[in-house]
């Protein structure tokens, strides 16, 4: 099947959406997205920051789609032409989308421990306006402890039901999910029974935004003050790869790889993640690399640093071969000492 | 005229090697001309004033020593968020952040707060930066209105929370000259 996204066109499988589409095309037409999550089933079609424009149905149907579609949930049909950044409309939209999203979200950047890794803090950098239209109050509830090793702020979640699904899908018997509805709908577990589970660690790397945090790195540092590296360890529960964030030998937390749309790569068990803090545990393989303008960049060098070695030590100190003939005045010889110390430096 | 004998700055004086006569060679009158200009600046008014026991009024866009603001009620406003260390181009901020008690809530105004907060003064070039990063306001470098002193010893050019946080009675000031407005 033939699809083309802002103009560039690629080839795929029956069956897959929009938004897979433009992945694997890559670059600006990617839509953002803040509740799918591809290692999730189910997941998608929530949060409507991936609306795109389809000017084209199909080669049998020419027709435009009438609406903005979700382009997680919506599947590629032969010969279907979407407009993602290149449509005013979406763009638009995208916008007010991160408005509605930011209705209820707290301005609390500066205390949480997402930010600098936040999807929200991105989408509304690219696609927000600095300023509110929002009046009324915002919607608040009381802390819920959910257990030692997750953190939960209520305040900050957009229900994107990714953790949810995770603890659906990745561990045996579900021990948290949404309650109540509309305005009122809230993650919580069921009458505040801990998350014993061995992979309910994962719901920290799902969370778009800090309303689940690790509580073994709350507020020990911000992100982009660690340095991240790649390491493995044996582990017989999960893979063992990870990323340690370290702060000089200190490990401050452990999370799972995550790729360029922050997914994670591969699941990792809780013991990896909130029990071994020593770098002696861990097998190093180097430093992992973000994208170019992430914050988590600053200061971090992913490549060996060469010593510098200034090549014009010499024009420093004598100056130019030009300059020199010119500087020594013919008629006023230089004593022998003088001579040797200009040509030669006395240094 | 040609360029050579036009002085743009004005200053430009045409200097000859010319002999001098028997009055100008006794440099009896240039050292009295030379007197008179010493005299005259002895009955002017001084340019200079003893600091430290008197210091000048400072400028409004003046930068000196940091200070740590505090709110209307006296928290501090800091809450470690790290933008300032972030954005400091010299690398002089570094800082702790803790979690605030229930019982500190009239210390801290937010969850999170600075309980290591250190300024190397050594390395700091008051460029300003950290005022504009922060999203508190907690950060100023016009609010102390004093230069960062000069000592003996390198470590004393870490400023920590005791040289840099406001004082809590110029807070308290700060809020009576408020309510009083």
């Amino acid at each position: 099947m033939k699809v083309t996204i802002d103009g560039q066109s690629i080839e795929v499988e029956p069956g897959t959406t929009i938004l897979q589409a433009a992945r694997m095309i890559g670059g600006e037409s990617v839509p953002p997205a803040m509740c799918y999550y591809s290692k999730l089933k189910g997941s998608g079609g929530k949060c409507r920051c991936c609306l795109v424009e389809v000017t084209k149905g199909s080669d049998a149907d020419t027709r435009p789609m009438p609406k903005l579609m979700a382009s997680c949930v919506t599947g590629v049909m032969d010969g279907m032409e979407v407009k993602s950044i290149t449509s005013e409309r979406v763009l638009d939209a995208r916008k007010s989308v991160t408005e509605f999203l930011l209705i209820n979200h707290p301005l609390d950047c500066p205390v949480c421990d997402q930010a600098g890794e936040c999807d929200l803090q991105n989408l509304s950098f690219k696609h927000g306006s600095a300023n509110t239209r929002y009046i009324e109050d915002r919607r608040t509830f009381e802390p819920e402890n959910i257990g030692d090793n997750i953190q939960l702020h209520m305040n900050r979640c957009i229900l994107c039901y990714r953790c949810v699904m995770t603890a659906d899908q990745l561990t045996d018997n579900r021990v948290h999910g949404v309650l109540n509805r509309g305005d009122h709908a809230q993650i919580s577990t069921y009458i505040s029974k801990a998350i014993d589970n061995e992979f309910s660690g994962n719901m920290i790397d799902v969370c778009p935004v800090g309303a689940l945090t690790d509580k073994t790195f709350r507020f020990k540092s911000r992100v982009w003050f660690n340095k991240p590296y790649n390491a493995h360890r044996d582990c017989d529960k999960c893979c063992g790869k990870t990323t340690l964030w370290m702060f000089g030998d200190e490990i401050q937390r452990v999370t799972a790889r995550k790729d360029e749309y922050h997914e994670v790569e591969e699941f990792i068990c809780n013991e990896c993640r909130f029990e071994h803090k020593d770098p002696a545990d861990w097998v190093i393989e180097g430093p992992r690399k973000f994208e170019k303008n992430s914050v988590i960049n600053q200061n971090n060098y992913t490549r060996d640093m060469k010593p510098v070695k200034i090549e014009t030590e010499k024009n420093i100190l004598l100056g130019r071969d030009e300059d020199r003939k010119k500087i020594s005045m013919s008629e006023v010889p230089l004593k022998g000492q003088e001579k040797k110390e200009f040509k030669e430096g006395n240094v | 005229m040609a360029i050579e004998t036009i002085s743009l700055s004005g200053k430009k004086k045409e200097v000859s090697n010319k002999k001098m006569n028997f009055w100008e060679s006794l440099y009896l009158i240039a050292i009295f001309k030379g007197l008179m200009i010493t005299i005259k600046h002895l009955f002017k008014r001084k340019v200079t004033i003893k600091y430290p026991e008197q210091t000048r009024s400072l400028s409004p866009v003046y930068r000196g020593q940091h200070t740590l603001m505090r709110d209307d009620e006296g928290r501090e406003r800091c809450t470690a968020c790290g933008l300032c260390a972030l954005s400091c181009p010299a690398e002089a901020i570094t800082m702790k952040a803790a979690e605030r008690k229930p019982e500190e809530k009239h210390l801290y105004r937010e969850e999170k707060y600075a309980e290591i907060y250190e300024i190397n003064m050594l390395r700091c070039i008051f460029c300003g930066l950290c005022e504009e990063a922060c999203p508190k306001q907690a950060i100023y470098l016009t609010k102390s209105r004093t230069m960062v002193k000069a000592q003996t010893d390198r470590e004393d050019f870490i400023y920590g929370k005791d040289k840099l946080v406001m004082p809590l009675d110029m807070a308290i000031k700060n809020t009576q000259n408020q309510a009083a407005n």
